[in-house]
C-alpha cells in the first residue's frame, strides 16, 4: 500500500514536472476558461425568448369597468395585458397556476384577484385601496427566476402607465368641466354643470345690483346656483385629488417564491463560471495527461512495472482534480470580493470542488484513454465538454417536453449539471440534497474511470 | 539457470495469430538475434517476455529483473536526461536511485547532457537514454526492440559497444532485428522468426 501511494506521488511529481516544462499550455488551461467564463457572462445578458407563464383572472369578462364621472376604465382590458410579453398558459384556477409552476410547466403564474376592479374604484374614488396582482416564481434556476420576473415587471410597468393616463385624462376632463361647464355624470345621474367661469360672470353680473337692493328677490336664484356650484365643485375636486394622488402606480405586485431558499443571480452567475472554468480545467489535465504516455510511447514502459493502469488512471484523476480545484477554488476566492459568497461553508466549497473535479477529471480520463495524441484529446474533451456544459444550461422551458426529457438525460448522465448545483448550494449557503448529488458525481467519477479502464486495456491490446 | 523462458506462446490479435507456439530459454550472459521480416511477430514475443503483453496461451517465466527497451524511444521528451532516468529508477524502486542514475549517466557517456531536455537529444542519444532506462536496476536480461533501427552507422556502432558492455557483465540480451548485418554484432544464437513461429 505504501509502495503504491510512493509510486503514485513519483507519476504525480513527474506530470507536474512536464507541466512545469509547458507555461503555454498551462497558460492556455489557465486562460481558457476565464475567457469562457466572460462569453458566459455576455451570453446571460442577451435577450431570452418569452417565457412561458401560467395566468389566471378572477375578473369575469365584460365586469372589469370602473366608472370615473363620465368616463369607465376597463380594468380587466389592462390586467389581460400583462401577458403580452410572455407566452401566457391560461389556467382556471388559482391552484392550477401554482401547481404549474411547481411541476415546471410553466416559469411563473400571474393571478389577477376578482377584487382587483373594486380595489381600483375604491382606490380612484376614495384613495383608499390596493389592487394586488400576485406573481408566483420559480426559484429552481435563479438566472430564469429573474429573467422571467423583470419580463414581468416590464410589461407591469407598462400597464401602470396606461392606467395611470387613463385616470390622468378623466381626472382632467372632470377638472375642465368644473372650470368651465357643462354636463358631468356624477352619482348615476347627469348633472348640468356651472362652471367656475360661467359663475363668475353670474356673480359679477350680480354686484351691482347687490349695491342698490341687498338680498332683493332676483338675486336668490343665481347665488343659490352659485352655491349649489361650490358644492358640487368641492366634491368633484376632493375625488380627483387622491385620483392624481395614485397615477405613478396604481397597481401592487405580490411576489411569491416556491422554494424557501433564493439564491442570488449574481452568485448563481459565479457557481456557472466556477463549473465551466472547473470543468475545462480537469478534462484537458486528465486527457492531456494520460494522452501524453501514449504520444510518448511511455504507456507500456510504465504499466508493466508497479504503476499499473489502475494507478496511473488514479494518479491523473487526482492530479487534475486537484488542480482544477486549486485554481478554480482561488477564482471564487477572488470574485467573492464582488460577489458575496458564503465563506462560511468554505470547507463545503473545497469539498464540492474536489469532488466536481474528480468527476471531470474521470470523464477526462477517459477520453484520453481513447486519443493517441495529447492534441486529440484536448480536442475531444472541448468537443464532449462545450456540449455538456451548455445543454445543461439550457432552461426547460425553451425547448420542447420530448427534447427537455432527452437533456434531462443526457445532463444525468454527465457531471456538469450536477456539479454546477454542488457549486451553486455550496457558494451561496443552500444545500438541500447536495450529499445525494455529491455522492451522484462520485458515481459518475466512477462509471467514467471504469471506462477509461476499459479503453485502455483494449488500446492496449491493439497497439 | 535461465533468466527468460518461454514455453508455447500463442498471441491472437482477434482472428490474427501473430505468435504461434515459441518456446525458448535465455541463459545469463548471452547475446542472442531475433531475426525475421517486418509482422513475422517478433515485436509481439518481446512484449510477452517483458510482461507488457499478456500470451493468450502459454507462458513466460523470468528469473530476476527483465530490462525492456521499446523499438520507438519511450521517453518523456520534455524531462531532462536525470529526470527520465530518475524517474524510472524511483518508480522500479531501484536502490538508491540517485547513484544509479548518476551511473547510468556516466556509462552512457552523457554527461554533458544530464540536464538537457531529451526532445533535444540526437536520435542516437535519444536511444542511449531509451536503453539506459531498461538498464536502471541492472537487470539479469535485456530486451531490445529494434535497437539501431533509426540510427546512422556511427551512432548503430557506439550504441552496441555499450551495450557489449553490458553483456560482458553477465546480462542477457535477446535483441530483434529485420537487418541481417545487425544480427552480425557477434550475437551468440540467431533465431529466425517467420509468421509467428520460430524456423
Amino acid at each position: 500500500m505504501r509502495s503504491r501511494g510512493r509510486v503514485l506521488g513519483w507519476v504525480m511529481i513527474k506530470d507536474l514536472a512536464i507541466l512545469r516544462r509547458s507555461p503555454l499550455l498551462v497558460g492556455i488551461l489557465v486562460l481558457y476558461p476565464v475567457a469562457l467564463a466572460l462569453i458566459i457572462g455576455l451570453a446571460l445578458g442577451a435577450p431570452t425568448p418569452r417565457a412561458r407563464v401560467a395566468v389566471y383572472t378572477g375578473v369575469p369578462a365584460g365586469h372589469g369597468r370602473v366608472q370615473l364621472g363620465g368616463t369607465a376604465i376597463d380594468i380587466g382590458a389592462y390586467t389581460r395585458e400583462l401577458s403580452g410579453s410572455i407566452t401566457p398558459v391560461r389556467v382556471p384556477s388559482v391552484a392550477a397556476a401554482t401547481a404549474d409552476v411547481r411541476n415546471g410547466v410553466t416559469e411563473a403564474a400571474i393571478i389577477v384577484p376578482a377584487d382587483i376592479v373594486a380595489q381600483v374604484e375604491s382606490l380612484v374614488r376614495n384613495g383608499v385601496g390596493t389592487p394586488t396582482v400576485r406573481l408566483i416564481l420559480d426559484n429552481a434556476n435563479p438566472i430564469e427566476r429573474d429573467l422571467v420576473s423583470a419580463q414581468i415587471q416590464t410589461r407591469i410597468d407598462q400597464v401602470q402607465a396606461a392606467i395611470a393616463k387613463a385616470l390622468l385624462a378623466t381626472a382632467l376632463t372632470d377638472l375642465h368641466t368644473v372650470v368651465a361647464g357643462g354636463q358631468l355624470s356624477f352619482a348615476g345621474a347627469n348633472v348640468d354643470l356651472l362652471g367656475l367661469s360661467r359663475a363668475r360672470r353670474i356673480v359679477a353680473g350680480a354686484i351691482p345690483q347687490l349695491s342698490r337692493t341687498a338680498l332683493g328677490g332676483r338675486l336668490g336664484p343665481p347665488l343659490r346656483r352659485v352655491v349649489s356650484f361650490a358644492d358640487i365643485a368641492i366634491e368633484g375636486l376632493s375625488f380627483a385629488s387622491p385620483v392624481l394622488g395614485q397615477l405613478q402606480n396604481p397597481l401592487t405586485v405580490a411576489r411569491t417564491s416556491l422554494t424557501a431558499v433564493r439564491t442570488p443571480t449574481a452568485a448563481y452567475a459565479v457557481a456557472i463560471a466556477v463549473t465551466v472554468s472547473e470543468l475545462f480545467l480537469a478534462m484537458l489535465l486528465a486527457a492531456s495527461l494520460l494522452a501524453l504516455e501514449r504520444s510518448e510511447q511511455v504507456y507500456a514502459r510504465l504499466v508493466r512495472g508497479p504503476a499499473g493502469p489502475v494507478l496511473l488512471l488514479v494518479a491523473k484523476l487526482l492530479l487534475a482534480a486537484a488542480a482544477a480545484a486549486a485554481v478554480t477554488f482561488v477564482m471564487s476566492a477572488v470574485v467573492s470580493v464582488f460577489v458575496p459568497l458564503s465563506w462560511g461553508r468554505v470547507e463545503l466549497w473545497v469539498l464540492v470542488l474536489l469532488v466536481a473535479g474528480l468527476a471531470f477529471a474521470a470523464l477526462g480520463v477517459a477520453l484520453g484513454a481513447v486519443a493517441r495524441e495529447v492534441a486529440a484529446a484536448s480536442l475531444l474533451a472541448i468537443l464532449v465538454g462545450l456540449p455538456v456544459a451548455f445543454l445543461a444550461l439550457i432552461p426547460p422551458s425553451a425547448i420542447s417536453t420530448g427534447l427537455g426529457n432527452a437533456v434531462a438525460v443526457i445532463s444525468f448522465l454527465f457531471p456538469f449539471k450536477a456539479a454546477l448545483g454542488a457549486t451553486a448550494a455550496a457558494l451561496t449557503g443552500g444545500g438541500s440534497g447536495l450529499a445525494l448529488t455529491l455522492v451522484h458525481l462520485l458515481g459518475l467519477a466512477l462509471a467514467f474511470g471504469g471506462l477509461a479502464r476499459v479503453a485502455l486495456r483494449r488500446f492496449a491490446a491493439a497497439a | 539457470m535461465p533468466v527468460i523462458t518461454a514455453i508455447d506462446l500463442v498471441y491472437d490479435y482477434g482472428a490474427r495469430r501473430a505468435v504461434d507456439g515459441v518456446s525458448l530459454a535465455l541463459e545469463r550472459g548471452e547475446l542472442v538475434a531475433l531475426i525475421g521480416p517486418n509482422g513475422a511477430g517478433k515485436t509481439t514475443l518481446l512484449s510477452m517476455l517483458a510482461g507488457v503483453l499478456a500470451p493468450t496461451t502459454g507462458a513466460a517465466v523470468t528469473h530476476g529483473r527483465v530490462g525492456w527497451v521499446p523499438q520507438i524511444g519511450a521517453v518523456y521528451s520534455r524531462l531532462s536526461v536525470a529526470e527520465n532516468l530518475r524517474f524510472f529508477a524511483r518508480l522500479e524502486a531501484v536502490p538508491d536511485a540517485e547513484a544509479a542514475v548518476a551511473a547510468m549517466i556516466e556509462q552512457m557517456e552523457l554527461g554533458e547532457r544530464r540536464a538537457e531536455p531529451v526532445g533535444r537529444l540526437s536520435g542516437g542519444n535519444r536511444q542511449r537514454v531509451n536503453v539506459g532506462i531498461g538498464l536502471l536496476g541492472a537487470p539479469a536480461a535485456l530486451l531490445l526492440d529494434e535497437p539501431t533501427a533509426a540510427l546512422d552507422p556511427l551512432q548503430r556502432e557506439r550504441l552496441w559497444g555499450f551495450i557489449h558492455r553490458f553483456v560482458a557483465t553477465g546480462t542477457a540480451v535477446l535483441f530483434s532485428t529485420h537487418d541481417m548485418e545487425e544480427a552480425g554484432q557477434r550475437p551468440d544464437r540467431v533465431l529466425e522468426m517467420v509468421d509467428g513461429r520460430l524456423v
